[in-house]
């Protein structure tokens, strides 16, 4: 076992990891940050989407101890300490980006990188940045439309509620 | 102006709080004290003679609690089947035992074999690379029509034949319709493939079984869409363990989509398992294991022939269809392709004979059951691709055809035993045409052209059957369950209600929409009612959630439910305001007397009621809690027409979706915003099965389509924004809400709109193909636009 | 997964001492080694992680002007790095996988992978660029010996792939629709000495160099001239996601397109 130490979410956080620990078995099993989802085993679907360093990675696919000493956030810290929910989780909310929710933590944080790289994506970037992450309930429409809103433009002429 | 609360309002999701923050609690986030990890060894052929397994290498290794084999099943139930179906000769189905762990024979990969319990999941699963098995392996049978060709190796040695059944229906009209194509100007025959299918909701399934020696009491924790019927099934039937000592919780559940409603080995192991190891057991499936152990969807291989007259009216339609079962027989699958998919093959028109023959096949594959739309998006495909091929050979216009065939006049009585009791073919159509920019078409298709591509347009019309009901006659067609669904509204003393339905919610939003429904009826802020959903210990007996019935089955049970509060209420109103209970109404949260300003609000009656000082106790109880169960009268039929537009490239074969359109009649609606969310949801698995999806074996029953990595799931870049419009609304006449049920038709109807819209590019550029099996992947169509 | 140790060297010597031990392996970004790991395809006792060493990470120039990439460098980095001097191979880069598999997922990692649909082999083929390891310099050509295999040697670790920049390149993908890796993707980069096209996802044998395309677009660089020539297919990959004859037919048009998209 390997000591490791990071700070997640503004705090400091330890714990024992064997080689093989991921990061996301980290997060849910010993810091019990259980937003972080599994959904598959191939490094495809998303779900496990946190950010390390400032920068998106998936977290089932990254050794808890290569995250030793660095930054990670996670869904858990997205919105502010009074629970006020951040500019992308409520434009998720105003806009049915979820259904399920299972698949929501990783397009939240993947969306929240998109959106640090690129303030003011198309349809066709968002699209394309998403590549990585698989939603089953909402055929994306929303989520698209989320993403845009929350990056402040006008998505009153896409198509429907 | 649309509403800004209640029933018609698009209230935003109260259970997005949870999920945006990471505070969902999803079976996987349940952890009870001192639980082991369970490792099934699965096996690795399609079809073989379990011979032996030894553990005895695996049993003493490091954090082994214990291995369990099928050994250990034998003096338990089989998982069984929930539905029987009667076959044309009047003998009812051929039905195999079922194990929990496979005995003496493995019958699909992925059949578990044993399970290793451990301390840790990577112990038990390094115990389980230590079983040595002893399979004979035997030759798999894997298509269907060669599963049941005489002399074919047997799935099951103790049946007579691979042949579940051999259904026909209606029966009594095989002479008449065979009569009819006879007769017919013109007969249009096509044979396609409804491709085998992958649920994937984005959690994979997960067990935790516990059990208390103390209390005797078992609890099973499992991602499913039904806990009562999975307490039902699996303590009857399996166990042996009576409801009232087990209780099932499915907490939030990240997506069904009808893989989630059946009972599964998994779920008995480790309820049977938590006992025999005195500890909680824990299973959570990789995604590598759901693909070889989620039941799988679809599956069908159908001719299907419509015949016409001399003016183009339908006049017969005939369909051989081969249904694949699996190895053996999942919770709901035999109603698939013959209850849920004969019954809808009238479609949107009035083909006054028509004959469906269903032969169910057992092959060495995973089995086979619902998935969003189960049956409904069979019967759709096939038809509304027969109608299209009919008006190309006839060259009239699709849309034309389809309009002059059009059921017009409800309740109408189909030839395959369903009534619709409302629906307005004409006017979605209407909207589709509108929403669809035809006439503007031509322009787009050459700008297309000008760039190398060709463009097409397909549309198709659908109908489906929600809320499958009433449960007498469901039992008789071989349904071994009931089919209503139940509510209990529980009204605090200070007005808040807590409402426990049987419904579950994995993605709908019936914890927004329900209060929606309960708010609006009594007028009070819905954030005033709490929806409670998903344990058996808190919720009455229920069916839960598919085939679109929640709202339609399950709302109606909260309607009547809150009903009886509502009556209650007013008696105690009544009695307060010293009125006669025929004056007393409720409106806005308040009894008011009929014509006068003397009020009593909400509160001070359900105050009254738990306080019950001032109170006509010798004529009502104290309290206000009120349960229903609602058993419906009929299906609800949701209809509704389709388009899509897509760009091919001729060089690549590639598709692309330009623009769908989907013009909807769910009847009325409670939350206009998750409507659409759900027609979005199916839109792209619609598309995702047209396109990209497709679950292949090889002729050794191995899984070609294991992972992600092969198995192609929608993703963002694959689609387009949808138009959807659900204004065209005949509200069901049976049910108190009017509501019809939103959730599987996007994927019922887009198949069809897809493939007719690719074909329609082919033949845009030359090719005389008439037909292309999904998904029309841009191999498929580059080899069939090769000639 | 089975259990292993992990070093963490912060340089080369060390990571090649550390590979030194018993059953050691190299990871790079692990997007593909990870995966690997969880389905117990690959039991190494000792995972040597390269992600922490300096000196095998970022882009620079080198005095034959050269554009020399760090082993460990990821996909994104290259993406955002090197798009004004080789804008084919940052657009390469930024198209590879999803954005966090770009975050972690590095050259050396791929081309040492060389997994035969993955897109940086094609660029590192067509572009005749050197791989560096920790003690030699193998050319590409010299380098790519099949699907899964290349000329490093058990513990030796590519460090640097030095590209000599071509007068005009292009990378065209078309896509597995499941896994999104390229069912066929070519790179033709045109030098001044001559035009390379390379294929990747198509062969059985990994990525190859489609001479009958050099060929003809050495006598005229332009699209036609490949528009009529057919790839050999008997050697190509048939799966689920198309025939060889499929995949052959697709080494033409991407070919095709690739040349059309430098000629404009």
């Amino acid at each position: 076992m390997t000591e490791v130490k990071m700070t997640v979410n503004g705090k400091a956080a330890s714990g024992n990891v064997e080689g093989r620990t991921l990061l996301v078995q980290f997060l849910r099993e010993n810091l019990n940050l259980t937003g972080t989802h599994v959904g598959c085993d191939t490094s495809q679907c998303g779900a496990c989407v946190v950010h390390v360093n400032g920068e998106a990675v998936k977290s089932c696919t990254m050794l808890a101890v290569e995250a030793n000493g660095a930054e990670v956030a996670t869904i858990e810290g997205q919105a502010a300490p009074d629970g006020t929910l951040n500019t992308i989780q409520q434009a998720f909310q105003d806009h049915h980006g979820l259904q399920c929710g299972f698949c929501t933590p990783g397009m939240v944080m993947s969306a929240a990188a998109l959106l640090k790289d690129n303030p003011k994506p198309t349809e066709a970037d968002v699209r394309h940045y998403l590549d990585g992450n698989i939603c089953r309930c909402t055929g994306y429409h929303n989520i698209v439309k989320a993403i845009m809103a929350a990056s402040g433009q006008d998505v009153g002429t896409i198509a429907a509620e | 102006m649309p509403k800004d609360h209640g029933i018609g309002a698009s209230s935003k999701r109260r259970e997005d709080i949870r999920f945006l923050t990471g505070e969902g609690n999803y079976t996987d986030d349940i952890n009870v004290n001192g639980q082991a990890y369970v490792y099934f060894l699965r096996s690795d052929v399609a079809h073989g003679t379990l011979n032996g397994v030894d553990t005895s290498a695996a049993d003493g290794m490091p954090g082994v609690v214990r291995i369990f084999t099928g050994a250990d099943f034998e003096a338990v139930g089989s998982i069984p089947c929930g539905w029987q179906v009667t076959d044309k000769h009047g003998e009812v189905m051929q039905e195999p035992r079922h194990p929990v762990l496979a005995h003496g024979k493995v019958r699909h990969v992925g059949e578990p074999i044993a399970a290793v319990v451990a301390e840790t999941l990577e112990q038990a699963r390094d115990a389980a690379e230590a079983i040595v098995l002893d399979i004979s392996e035997l030759p798999a049978v894997i298509n269907m029509k060669d599963a049941v060709k005489a002399g074919a190796p047997k799935v099951h040695d103790d049946l007579t034949s691979n042949l579940c059944y051999d259904w026909g229906f209606v029966e009594e009209n095989k002479g008449a319709v065979d009569q009819a194509f006879k007769d017919a100007a013109h007969v249009t025959t096509l044979e396609l493939v409804n491709n085998r299918l992958v649920a994937n909701p984005m959690e994979p399934r997960v067990a935790v079984g516990d059990y208390s020696r103390g209390t005797g009491d078992h609890t099973l924790f499992t991602t499913s869409q039904n806990p009562h019927v999975i307490r039902l099934l699996m303590g009857a039937f399996v166990l042996g363990i009576p409801e009232h000592k087990l209780r099932v919780v499915a907490p939030d559940v990240g997506g069904g989509f009808g893989t989630k409603i059946f009972h599964y080995q998994e779920e008995a192991f480790v309820t049977f398992a938590a006992k025999a190891c005195n500890r909680a057991v824990k299973w959570t499936s990789s995604r590598s294991e759901a693909f070889m152990s989620d039941a799988h969807g679809r599956d069908h291989v159908t001719k299907i022939e419509l015949a016409l007259d001399k003016d183009n009216n339908f006049t017969a339609l005939r369909t051989d269809t081969y249904a694949n079962m699996g190895a053996y027989l999942s919770t709901f699958a035999p109603s698939v392709p013959t209850w849920l998919h004969g019954t809808l093959m009238a479609g949107n028109y009035k083909t006054p004979l028509i004959y469906v023959n269903v032969k169910a096949v057992f092959t060495n594959t995973v089995p086979v059951d619902a998935y969003r739309g189960a049956g409904r998006p069979e019967a759709t495909y096939q038809l509304e691709r027969l109608v299209d091929k009919a008006a190309h050979e006839l060259k009239v216009d699709p849309i034309k055809l389809r309009r002059q065939n059009f059921i017009t006049q409800f309740p109408y009585a189909t030839p395959v035993a369903v009534e619709y009791d409302t629906g307005n073919y004409v006017a979605t159509m209407d909207k589709l045409e509108e929403m669809a920019d035809i006439a503007g078409f031509k322009k787009r298709r050459e700008a297309s052209e000008a760039k190398g591509k060709l463009r097409g347009f397909g549309v198709n019309c659908y109908i489906e059957a929600c809320g499958i009901a009433p449960s007498n006659l469901v039992g008789q067609l071989g349904a071994r369950a009931g089919l209503f669904e139940s509510c209990t509204v529980r009204v605090n003393a200070t007005g808040g209600l807590v409402v426990m339905t049987g419904s579950h919610s994995h993605g709908q939003g019936h914890e927004t929409s329900f209060a929606q429904v309960v708010a609006d009826m009594i007028g009070i802020p819905e954030d005033m009612v709490e929806i409670v959903h998903g344990d058996t210990a808190n919720t009455p007996m229920g069916m839960g959630t598919y085939g679109s019935r929640s709202l339609a089955v399950g709302g109606s049970a909260m309607v009547r439910a809150t009903e009886k509060i509502i009556a209650k209420a007013k008696k105690i109103a009544s009695h307060l305001l010293e009125a006669s209970e025929g004056d007393v109404e409720l409106k806005d949260g308040a009894f008011t007397v009929a014509g006068t300003d003397k009020s009593v609000a909400w509160g001070d009656v359900t105050l009254a009621a738990y306080v019950p000082h001032n109170y006509p106790l010798e004529e009502i109880e104290p309290g206000l809690e009120e349960t229903a169960f609602y058993d419906p009268s009929n299906f609800t039929y949701p209809s509704g027409a389709y388009a899509c537009e897509v760009e091919l490239d001729p060089e690549t074969g590639q598709v692309t979706i330009e623009r769908f359109s989907a013009a909807d009649d769910f009847g009325n609606i409670v939350n206009p915003m998750i409507v659409t969310g759900q027609v979005h949801g199916g839109l792209a698995q619609g598309i995702g099965q047209a396109l990209l999806e497709n679950c292949a074996y090889d002729s050794d029953g191995q899984l070609l389509s294991a992972s992600y990595m092969d198995y192609a799931m929608p993703r963002a870049s694959d689609l387009p924004f949808y138009d959807v419009d659900h204004s065209c609304q005949t509200p069901c006449t049976h049910n108190p809400l009017g509501v019809k049920g939103c959730g599987e038709a996007g994927a019922i109807g887009s198949p069809p709109a897809v493939v007719n819209a690719v074909l329609d590019a082919m033949r845009s550029g030359g090719s005389k193909v008439d037909h292309v099996d999904m998904p029309v992947s841009p191999h498929r169509v580059w080899e069939a636009m090769q000639g | 997964m089975y259990n292993f140790d992990v070093e963490m060297p912060t340089t080369i010597a060390e990571a090649v001492k550390a590979l030194g031990r018993e059953e050691a392996q190299p990871m790079s970004g692990g997007q593909t080694l990870i995966p690997t790991l969880k389905a117990r395809l690959a039991a190494p006792s000792v995972l040597v992680s390269l992600h922490g060493i300096a000196e095998m990470k970022g882009v620079c120039n080198n005095d034959a002007g050269q554009l020399c990439i760090g082993g460990a460098t990821t996909h994104a980095t290259v993406a955002a790095e090197v798009g004004t001097q080789y804008p084919a191979l940052a657009s390469l880069a930024a198209r590879i996988g999803d954005p966090a598999v770009r975050n972690r997922g590095t050259i050396g990692g791929s081309v040492a992978n060389n997994d035969p649909s993955a897109c940086y082999p094609a660029g590192v083929l067509a572009s005749g660029a050197t791989v560096v390891t920790n003690n030699r310099e193998i050319a590409a050509d010299d380098y790519f010996l099949g699907m899964f295999e290349t000329a490093l040697e058990e513990g030796e670790i590519v460090t640097e792939v030095r590209f000599p920049i071509p007068e005009a390149a292009h990378y065209e993908k078309h896509l597995q629709p499941a896994s999104r890796f390229p069912l066929v993707a070519v790179f033709v980069a045109k030098f001044a000495d001559g035009v390379r096209v390379a294929v990747t996802g198509a062969s059985e044998n990994g990525v190859f160099r489609w001479t009958e395309a050099e060929e003809a677009l050495n006598a005229n660089f332009n699209a036609e001239a490949v528009a009529g020539l057919k790839a050999d297919g008997s050697a190509m990959i048939s799966d689920l996601h198309g025939t060889g004859a499929y995949r052959a037919h697709l080494t033409g048009v991407m070919t095709k397109r690739a040349v059309a998209a430098i000629t404009g």
